[in-house]
């Protein structure tokens, strides 16, 4: 019997399509967790990096993958954890970073803040808190139009 | 004397310890903002468990996963430091406790990032730039309430007096840290004392507060010989369920 072994790269504008669960607007290749998509003999290899260790979505992703992959005719398939190098916002694609934007979360900027407000673009911005509504997010405010928004922490 | 193992334990119980206390503050801290950030510390805090538990077990080949170590050992059998199991007491002093601790662990982290054991190292890698967070917002606490209302200085001082007797037991070594050294899969914890007592006497002179003079200081809980009787009382809350259900999973 043989089995079609789809090309990494079509694995890869599969995984494309798969949403964060956490933050919809991105999908998994966008958050760049996808380290590697490689066939080891019949089965298929993909290696993911966590974003932060405790991260509660990590097993919500980890299902997502297997279902989309499966949905597509993969029968066997390995998840590996690579935790080194560790995941960094670098890894972010730009396509991810001005879909972040528009869906209303500043993208990280390597000076530790937001360049600007997601919804004025206005640059008169504080930091409500270090700390948000998932791991990977801070709390700011414009104060020009004076609404709160998500920045997307740097690391 | 399995080393790696006996090591993982120690990084493991320390952050599974300090994750249960700060997770205790879900629901109760004194605005939203600062709910959110120690929700999420613990959870960056009980991820690191995860890892370090992981480590732990494999070392021991025995089957065991992280989960087992966590919720299946007894208190003579938890290898943390006596600072993480201490009570919250108030946000003060949970976030001192906090700063104490995360002086030492970035410290700890950044030495164990050239670890000769890879599995180490990489945890470190992983783990240093979720601490070098939690170190900023806990080192800015400090100052921001020590330097702050009479109200607020006197209650950082009382927390920091309390706690500092339980910050000497991060650099004492044991047969199993000497070993650890010898190995190259850590640091001698001796060697950090310099970084830390430098970084914690700055904080501390920006927070306008006072380090206590005496050296003393109560140890035990790394080693197992004696943990002080708070850590039976969050063990019982923390293991409640998989020693009433056991083998329960959802």
């Amino acid at each position: 019997m043989s089995v079609s072994k789809p090309e990494p790269q079509d694995v890869l504008d599969w995984l494309d399509d798969v949403p964060d669960p956490e933050i919809p607007a991105i999908s998994l290749v966008d958050l760049g967790i996808i380290r590697d998509v490689a066939w080891r003999g019949d089965t298929l290899e993909v290696t993911v990096t966590p974003t932060y260790s405790g991260c509660p979505a990590t097993s919500v992703i980890n299902f997502e993958i297997e279902k989309a992959l499966r949905e597509r005719g993969v029968q066997k398939l390995e998840l590996k954890r690579q935790l080194s190098p560790p995941w960094t916002t670098d890894w972010l694609s730009e396509k991810g970073r001005a879909k972040l934007e528009a869906y209303g979360i500043a993208p990280p900027q390597p000076a530790g803040g937001p360049k600007h407000c997601p919804q004025c673009q206005s640059t008169d911005v504080e930091r409500l808190s270090q700390f948000g509504s998932t791991p990977c997010k801070a709390q700011w405010r414009c104060k020009s139009c004076l609404e709160p928004f998500d920045y997307f922490k740097c690391i | 004397m399995n080393t790696l193992h006996e090591f993982a334990l120690r990084m493991g119980d320390n952050v599974l310890v300090l994750g249960h206390r700060v997770s205790e503050w879900c629901g109760h801290a004194p605005v939203l903002e600062e709910d959110i950030a120690l929700a999420n510390s613990a959870l960056d805090l009980i991820g690191q468990t995860q890892l370090w538990l992981g480590l732990a077990a494999d070392a021991e080949g025995s089957g065991k996963s992280a989960d087992d170590l966590a919720f299946l050992r007894d208190a003579w059998d938890f290898r943390n430091a006596l600072l993480c199991e201490l009570p919250n007491g108030d946000f003060g002093q949970t976030l001192m406790r906090q700063y104490l601790f995360d002086a030492w662990h970035l410290i700890m982290l950044e030495k164990l990032t050239s670890s000769n054991e890879t599995r180490v190292a990489d945890i470190a890698d992983k783990a240093i730039k979720e601490v070098s967070y939690h170190v900023e917002r806990s080192r800015d606490t400090v100052i921001g309430l020590g330097d702050g209302t009479e109200e607020s200085h006197a209650r950082m001082q009382a927390a920091l007096d309390y706690l500092y007797p339980y910050v000497g037991e991060l650099f004492v070594s044991d047969k199993v840290d000497e070993a650890a050294a010898k190995e190259g899969i850590a640091p001698r914890l001796e060697d950090l004392r310099g970084a830390y007592d430098l970084a914690v006497a700055e904080t501390m002179s920006e927070a306008t507060l006072k380090l206590p003079e005496s050296e003393f200081a109560h140890k035990g809980g790394r080693t197992g010989t004696m943990h002080t009787e708070h850590l039976g009382h969050l063990l019982t809350q923390m293991q409640w369920l998989q020693r009433a259900y056991p083998g329960a999973t959802w």
